[in-house]
Order: C-alpha cells, then sequence, then structure tokens
C-alpha cells in the first residue's frame, strides 16, 4: 500500500483485494462481539478535516477510527479558522504541528487532498474532493458487491446517472476496472464527460437496453437544479430515460443488486419501491463502509509497508 | 553617456561583427572597430538580436504590488533579453482612463529598466459593458495602441465591432482575450481526457475558436486591425490561416508555455500550472509550434503573470490562473523552436526568431524605436544572447516579486548575457545592472 | 543458497516429522490429564468425560490454527471425546505494528458453545518474546471470559520480554536471540519439522 489514498489508481489489483480482504476478516472477528472494539490504532490520531458537511461519511470514518482505537479530532470548516480565511496550507500544518497521523479530508475542491498530502507527512485520506474522486466509497462498493455476488471479476456493474459531477462513479469506474469488473456508464450525454471515451466502460444512452445484461446497478445521485444549467430539461423526463423505477426493475435478472450511495433522491433517480426492495444493498453499504475504512485506516497507519507492496 | 564596444557578437547567429554604441544609437558596424574610451564588451560566441518586445505582460501595478511592479517586472523583462513590454491593462484600478495609463508609464520610466508600454482596457472597468475613453488614452503621454480587457473576453458581439471600429482612428489594435463565457463557467484546465478523469472542469477548445471565428469575420467586415492574444488550439491555428488567406488584418501571438507545456502538467493538482487559456495537448502544441514557424502567429507573447504565494500554493480550483514567463521566454523559443540541425518545416532560426520576438510584436504595438533592423543609425535596443549556455530554473533566484514559474527545475537553453535599452545595459554578464 | 522444495525435509533439522509428531502425542496427553485433574478439584467431581469438553484449543495463526487442530485430534483418538477447536487472530492485537508493519489478518472462530467459564488453551508453535501470547490474551479478553487460560506451545526457545510461560511444552531449545526458529507443518509447508537458522540465514543444525 502507498502511504495516502487519493483515488482509485492509487490501488493495485493486490492492495485493493487486501483491503477488502482485510474488511472481511475485520467483520468476522467483530460478528457478534460485545466489545467491538480493537486496540490497533492506539495512540494514534486521526483528523476529519471536512470542508463540506457529509455527516454520514464522517460519522462512518470516526466510527472506523474509534473502532480501532485511534484518537479522532473533527475539524470541520464552519466555525473554524477556516471559516476565518485560513489556507489548506497552513490548516495542514496546523494539523501537523499537533502530531496527527492521518488526515481524512473532505473538500469541495478536486485535487485538495493532493495538495495536502504534499504538505504533511502522515497519511492523507480522501473522503471525497470536488467532482473527482471518493475511493473510499468505491472501496465499500466493492466490497458489497463482493459479499452479495460472491465475486467481482467479470461482474457486470451499470453505473447511471450524473456521471459528470460525481466523484462516486470516477472511484468505481476506476477500481471497479482494477478488480476486473465490466463497467458500462448510462446517462444524457450532458452528463458524460467530454473525455468519457477514455475510460475503461462502455458508454450507452439506454438504460433499458443495458439492464437484462447488468448483475449490478449503481444509481447516482442526480441533483435537481442540474435542469437549470440545461443538462436535461426537466426533473420528469430524467426520470422517465435515467430513472430506475418498479417497471426497469423487472428488467432486471433475478439476483441483480441495486445500489446506490446515498443520499437518495427518492423519486428523482430512484423509486421507492426499488430502494427498499430485496434487490437494494443501499443500507448494507452504510454498514460496510465501517468496515471498509477501518480497513484503509488500519492499512495506512498499522506500520511501515512491508517491502514487498 | 558611455560608449560602447561589442566585440565579435554574431548578428542574427551570422558572421561576428564589432559594433559601437553610442549616444543611444548603433554609431557603426564593422570588423576591428576601435572606440577610445568605450567600455568594451566581448560578445565571442554570442548572438546579437534587436532587444525583444512583449506584446502581454502583467505588471500588477496598481494594485497587487506585493506580486509584482512595474520595476521588479521591468528587470524581469530586461533580464529576458526585453527592451518594450506592454503592460495589461487588468490592474486595480484598472487601466481605463488617460490617468491611471500615464502613472504606469512613469512608474516605467522612473524604473528605466525597459520601456513600459501601457495597454488601456477596451471597456470600462473591463465589465465589457461600455466603451473607455479609448481615445484620451492614445492621446496621453503613454501613447497607448493597443486596447485589450485581457482576463476578460469582449464577449458582446456588438460591443466588440465597435471597438475593432472606434480604434481605427487611433491606429489602435484591440487584443482580444478569446474566451466564449457562457462556455467556460468554472472551468479549471483543457476539457479532454484528462479533465475528465482529473474531475477539473474543461475549459473546451471551442471556446476559444467560436470568438476568434467571429472576431476575425467582424474585423473584416469592418476592415480593422484585431489582434489575437494567447492561441493556444489548433483549431484556432487553422481559423487564423484561413482569416490571413482571405486578407484579414489578423494578428496573432503564442506564449512560451503553450508552445512547450500541454494539460499532463495538471496531473497532481499544483496550480503553477494552471492559466487562462489553459494547456492544451499534445497535437495543440504541434500546432501553435508550427503556425509561429510559418508566420500564422506573429508572435510570441510571454503573458507574464505573476501571482502572490498564497493565490497559487492552495487548491486548484482557488488558485488563480497565469505563471511567469519574461525571463524564460528566449529559452523556451530556442528549446522548442530551434533545432541544433538548422531552421526546418516548424523551425525558426535567429532571424526569424528575432522577428516573431522583435520586428513584429513592435509593428503590431507601433512601437517606432523598437524592433528596428541591426544596422548603424538604428536605436541601440538589443540584446546578447550565449545559445551554448543550458542552466536550469530556480524560481527563487528570478527577479519577478513571485514564484510561480512552471519551469522550477527545468533545464533550458540559452542565457541573455546583455541587454541595451538606447545604448545604455540594462544587463551585464547576465545581471541586471539597477 | 537455494530453499530445500517445499515438503522436502531439512538435512539435519532439529526436529524431524516423527519428533513432531511424538511431542504432539505427548502435549495432547498431559492436556487429557490436566484437564481430568483440573476438573476433578471442582466441586462438580469427576466428569464421565473427564473434563475435555469444558476444554478448547484456541489456535494462534498461522502455525498455531493447524497445531490446536493436530491436538483436538489426538485427544479424540486417545480419549474417544471431540473437544472444542477455535483460532484467534492477534495481528489488529499486536504492540509492534510499527516495527513490523502491517499484515494481512488471519481468521479468529470460535467454537458455537463460545469460551466464557470454559477452560481455553492457546496453542502456539514458538514462544519467544512472550509478546504474540500478550496479544492473543487481549484478544480472549474482547471475545468473552474464560474460567482460566493456559499455554501450550511446540517449542519454547526463551528470551521472554515478559512474564508468561508455557503450561504445556512440545520441546525446550536454547536459542541465542538472533538465531531463527522456524516450525513447519505439513499442513502449510507440506512437512513437518523444526529447524533452527543462523542469522545469516543458513540453517544449521545443533
Amino acid at each position: 500500500m502507498r502511504r495516502h489514498l487519493l483515488e482509485a489508481a492509487d490501488l493495485d489489483l493486490g492492495d485493493a483485494t487486501l483491503v477488502l480482504d482485510t474488511a472481511a476478516q475485520i467483520d468476522a472477528a467483530l460478528a457478534g462481539r460485545e466489545v467491538k472494539k480493537l486496540p490497533t490504532l492506539r495512540g494514534r490520531t486521526v483528523v476529519n478535516l471536512f470542508y463540506e458537511d457529509s455527516t454520514r461519511t464522517r460519522i462512518s470514518f470516526e466510527l472506523a477510527a474509534k473502532r480501532l482505537s485511534a484518537d479522532v479530532i473533527n475539524f470541520s470548516a464552519k466555525g473554524s479558522s477556516v471559516s476565518k480565511g485560513e489556507s489548506l496550507k497552513d490548516t495542514a500544518q496546523t494539523l501537523e504541528a499537533m502530531g496527527s497521523d492521518a488526515i481524512v479530508i473532505r473538500h469541495g475542491a478536486s485535487g485538495a487532498p493532493h495538495r495536502l498530502a504534499q504538505w504533511v507527512r502522515g497519511s492523507v485520506v480522501n473522503a471525497g474532493d470536488g467532482t473527482h474522486e471518493h475511493p473510499t466509497q468505491a472501496l465499500l462498493d466493492a466490497y458489497t458487491i463482493r459479499r452479495r455476488l460472491g465475486r467481482l471479476d467479470g461482474v457486470r456493474v451499470v453505473l447511471v446517472g450524473d456521471v459528470l459531477h460525481s466523484r462516486v462513479a470516477r472511484s468505481n469506474v476506476g477500481l471497479l476496472h482494477t478488480l476486473g469488473a465490466d463497467v458500462t456508464v448510462v446517462a444524457p450525454p450532458t452528463l458524460l464527460p467530454v473525455g468519457v471515451g477514455s475510460w475503461p466502460v462502455t458508454v450507452s444512452y439506454d438504460l433499458d437496453t443495458v439492464l437484462p445484461k447488468a448483475d449490478v446497478v449503481m444509481m447516482l445521485r442526480v441533483q435537481g437544479e442540474r435542469m437549470n444549467a440545461s443538462f436535461f430539461p426537466s426533473a420528469r423526463e430524467y426520470s422517465r430515460r435515467y430513472g430506475l423505477d418498479a417497471r426497469r426493475m423487472a428488467l432486471l435478472p433475478d439476483d441483480t443488486i441495486v445500489m446506490h450511495p446515498g443520499p437518495m433522491n427518492r423519486g428523482m433517480e430512484i423509486a421507492a419501491e426499488v430502494a427498499d426492495s430485496v434487490r437494494s444493498t443501499i443500507v448494507e453499504q452504510v454498514g460496510n463502509g465501517v468496515s471498509v475504512r477501518m480497513a484503509v485506516l488500519y492499512l495506512l497507519l498499522g506500520g511501515a509497508p512491508e517491502g514487498s507492496s | 553617456m558611455t560608449t560602447y564596444l561589442i566585440k565579435n557578437a554574431r548578428p542574427y547567429g551570422e558572421d561576428a561583427v564589432d559594433l559601437v554604441l553610442r549616444d543611444g544609437d548603433i554609431a557603426s558596424i564593422g570588423e576591428n572597430l576601435t572606440a577610445p574610451g568605450a567600455e568594451v564588451v566581448d560578445g565571442t560566441g554570442l548572438v546579437l538580436l534587436p532587444g525583444l518586445v512583449d506584446l502581454h505582460t502583467h505588471l500588477r501595478e496598481p494594485g497587487r504590488e506585493d506580486a509584482e511592479t512595474v520595476e521588479s517586472g521591468s528587470r524581469a523583462a530586461a533580464l529576458g533579453g526585453f527592451t518594450a513590454v506592454h503592460a495589461m491593462a487588468n490592474t486595480d484600478p484598472v487601466a481605463d482612463t488617460a490617468g491611471v495609463v500615464e502613472q504606469v508609464w512613469r512608474l516605467g520610466q522612473e524604473a528605466g529598466l525597459v520601456d513600459v508600454v501601457p495597454v488601456g482596457a477596451v471597456t470600462v472597468g473591463l465589465a465589457g459593458a461600455q466603451l473607455a475613453e479609448l481615445g484620451a488614452m492614445a492621446d496621453s503621454a503613454a501613447r497607448v495602441r493597443v486596447f485589450s480587457d485581457d482576463g476578460h473576453c469582449v464577449a458582446d458581439p456588438a460591443l466588440m465591432r465597435r471597438a475593432l471600429e472606434y480604434v481605427k482612428a487611433l491606429d489602435g489594435v484591440v487584443a482580444q482575450h478569446a474566451e466564449e463565457p457562457r462556455l467556460t463557467v468554472g472551468a479549471q484546465m483543457h476539457e479532454g481526457d484528462r479533465s475528465a478523469r482529473l474531475g477539473l472542469t474543461g475549459w473546451p477548445a471551442a471556446a476559444e475558436e467560436a470568438i476568434i471565428a467571429r472576431d476575425v469575420l467582424l474585423a473584416q467586415h469592418v476592415g480593422a486591425r484585431l489582434h489575437v492574444c494567447h492561441v493556444s488550439t489548433a483549431g484556432s491555428v487553422e481559423l487564423l490561416r484561413w482569416a490571413k488567406s482571405r486578407g484579414v488584418q489578423v494578428t496573432a501571438e503564442v506564449t512560451p508555455h503553450h508552445l512547450l507545456l500541454t494539460d499532463e502538467c495538471a496531473e497532481g493538482y499544483d496550480p503553477v500550472f494552471k492559466v487562462n487559456p489553459p494547456l492544451r495537448t499534445d497535437v495543440d502544441v504541434a500546432a501553435v509550434r508550427l503556425g509561429l514557424a510559418d508566420g500564422t502567429i506573429d508572435a510570441v507573447a510571454t503573458d507574464h503573470a505573476p501571482h502572490a504565494v498564497e493565490d497559487k500554493e492552495c487548491e486548484w480550483a482557488m488558485a488563480r490562473p497565469g505563471m511567469l514567463g519574461l525571463e524564460q521566454a528566449l529559452s523556451v523559443v530556442v528549446t522548442t523552436m530551434m533545432s541544433p540541425d538548422g531552421p526546418g518545416p516548424g523551425r525558426l532560426d535567429w532571424r526569424a526568431v528575432a522577428d516573431r520576438m522583435s520586428v513584429r510584436p513592435a509593428a503590431i504595438g507601433r512601437l517606432a524605436g523598437h524592433g528596428r533592423p541591426i544596422a548603424a543609425g538604428e536605436p541601440a535596443n538589443l540584446v546578447l544572447v550565449d545559445p551554448a549556455h543550458r542552466g536550469t530554473v530556480d524560481p527563487a533566484a528570478l527577479a519577478s516579486r513571485s514564484r510561480n514559474s512552471p519551469y522550477a527545475g527545468r533545464e533550458l537553453p540559452g542565457r541573455v548575457v546583455a541587454t541595451f535599452l538606447r545604448g545604455t545595459p540594462t544587463v551585464l554578464d547576465g545581471k541586471a545592472v539597477k | 543458497m537455494a530453499e530445500p522444495a517445499l515438503g522436502a525435509p531439512t538435512p539435519g533439522a532439529l526436529m524431524s516429522a516423527d519428533d513432531v509428531a511424538r511431542v504432539v502425542d505427548r502435549v495432547a496427553h498431559q492436556l487429557i490429564e490436566r484437564a481430568a485433574a483440573g476438573r476433578a478439584g471442582t466441586s462438580q467431581g469427576a466428569a464421565p468425560d473427564g473434563g475435555l469438553t469444558d476444554l478448547v484449543l484456541v489456535g494462534v495463526p498461522t502455525r498455531g490454527a493447524p497445531l490446536a487442530r493436530r491436538l483436538a485430534g489426538r485427544i479424540e483418538a486417545f480419549t474417544g471425546t471431540a473437544v472444542d477447536v477455535g483460532t484467534v487472530d492477534i495481528t489488529l492485537y499486536r504492540d509492534d505494528l510499527r516495527l513490523r508493519g502491517v499484515r494481512a489478518l488471519e481468521d479468529t472462530r470460535l467454537p458455537a458453545a463460545g469460551i466464557d467459564g470454559r477452560l481455553v488453551v492457546l496453542v502456539d508453535d514458538v514462544l519467544f518474546s512472550g509478546r504474540s501470547v500478550r496479544a492473543a490474551l487481549d484478544a480472549l479478553r474482547d471475545l468473552g471470559r474464560p474460567r482460566a487460560v493456559q499455554l501450550a506451545v511446540l517449542v519454547d526457545r526463551g528470551h521472554r520480554e515478559l512474564p508468561i510461560r508455557a503450561d504445556y511444552v512440545g520441546k525446550n531449545v536454547p536459542t541465542s536471540r538472533t538465531q531463527q526458529v522456524k516450525v513447519k507443518l505439513a499442513e502449510i509447508d507440506g512437512v513437518d519439522e523444526v529447524v533452527v537458522a543462523d542469522p545469516a540465514g543458513a540453517e544449521a543444525t545443533r
């Protein structure tokens, strides 16, 4: 493993598999235990540096760090020195001086974690940067797929929605490709980046034709505001063409699962009866997020990397 | 005034001669010249060029003297071999009145290192709504001939048409920052494969090309001169080639960084590589080089854009666009445009370098004393270059107040040994005289 | 020097496959005796199973796990009573992560009846500093509350850094601190043997 986890490309097949295997072992080790706490990272300090509000991601990282007995500091941009104009670099140096071993950063600017990684000695974990990546989300998605379907190699994953603005999509495309999955992205052309042709994916504009061959359907959040910038004419038209409703769910093979990174826009990209169906892994994804983030923190902070990787 | 005797310099890289510089002019050129009492400068092995002229410099004064001043920028220019620079209008306050352009011009005169030629804003406050008093700036002591809202595009087609027409009476030119603003909202880098992967909002080539296409048609329609700033795409070069073939009075410039660097630099998100227009692809770099070589692009202009540390040591999206260029411009042109095998397709010789970096920009800016031939009786605006020298760029060693050089750590050929402004050295032995 | 092929005995190994089998049998007998004795000392008196259903053999991965299964197999062969077996991975409880780096985790599996109130015997291949055992004790504490915890090892090589001793020792092997003691088991290494390697890496006999 590298020292930081900034994007899916930081993980080769061996590293990605190690994270998933470690998460599975942690899950198994903690299953049914009264004391869901391990002493592994006692004395280490993990800072959650959140420039964007994301309660669920912050809580997930916080729980992961605490279950490994790390000390956790939550540093949110609001009401802090950041809102008084402190630069990211100054903040980084302050946290460094306080002895942080890892910084988990959520930031609205793509590449902010890369910058941070140049300014600190500890590990940096990207918890979502702008429209770039969200690698731990992709890891927990891959973990969820593997638990449900038993494999990742050759699994056909359909990613639907606002790929252009989605950091979840970018991380999933990269990681799933590394893990051998076969990814199709489906969206109106306005919500696909111009350079999507260089991605290791199949591109489709027609959801109905790809659903019958899907093992996994991953719905991305679509913000209604996008219609104001003419990415699509109306929420209704988007939902009709690209939303996953009960009719479309019926096109899916029996054991196909439906995923969503949350928070959902029910009635927009996903219908309530789909989100609440047995195919849905949405709640499971949240739980898996803690195990995967524990694995990431353990592997990044556990100690000096061994020579082989 | 001291007389200078330059021994054994090679004008345009050709046969070595001696020159006597006296009273601001080249007094004589020939072999084995002597000049009693003159300071002798050994030009052995050095190439002599007319002093370079930059059509596009940001000196930041007034307003951001922490990033650059007229004096520090002038020193950087002299060290880069320049004897004249056009100072862009996007200062604070904006150079949109005779008062501001005269202030900048006077600061340049006081610094005395290079002729600082103010560029006037096309519209009041660069707001793109109402024409600034272009005539008053032209008639001022600064004698403004180049007008530009650089940093902003004159996007309104009707306003652009009027500006092109109006400056005809002033023998002026509108230098357009070609960027359709509605296509570049939030844009961070060239739109393509890399922007898609890096998650940075794309700046499409079409946003530049659409404005150039529109403006050359307008310039043709009203019979006015148009200058296109910092051409960055292959499509733009094609449009300019087409326009010139149709007789449109259009000129264009390319920056050193667009001749050398590509959007690959954005990997790692270091905003020192953030610039507007953005670094493009290999294909675009090849096209602008070819365009400069065949004369479709008239000039190299630095778009020297100093920025304070805090405006670059930050997140990419928060950083200001722009990079330093004055001190490395000639070296970048040497490394990208000159082959040791001599000129060929897509290549320049020293005469062509002089043409693109001195003669043509001086003509575009209507600068009387610059870009002149190296001949007896001409103003002694000259630069001596050591073409064999190779050096590694150290931002801390630059004369600019800022450190945002995209060439940091890069080894580049060529070094300015001496610069003369009207017969007075501003640089000697590679060091600024003052 | 080329590594011997997997499964090939090392010439002059400290313990051969036969030695390992003999030692496992002896420790199995000791466990049977002590279990019976331990039960005899309680108020419940002598149980028909000789106290063996109270016993849980918990192997410390990697090689403690197959050792625990072998001991259970021998006990069943000698007494006809099946003994519960489990494993406890100690990786996340180690105190030397900073020094030795991260490693892949191994299984933690406990018998369905758990360990609460039972006699847990930790099983490991080599007892050295005692730090692995300390980590295993910490892990056990998070997993339940045994009546008592004992320790069985195949080899005790000395150099303890903690006040820990084994209740059952297959073989005491005096070593220098820099030597390596390598236990090989057929389930993992293709061969049963114990070799001692000098710091240079060459495997040497003693």
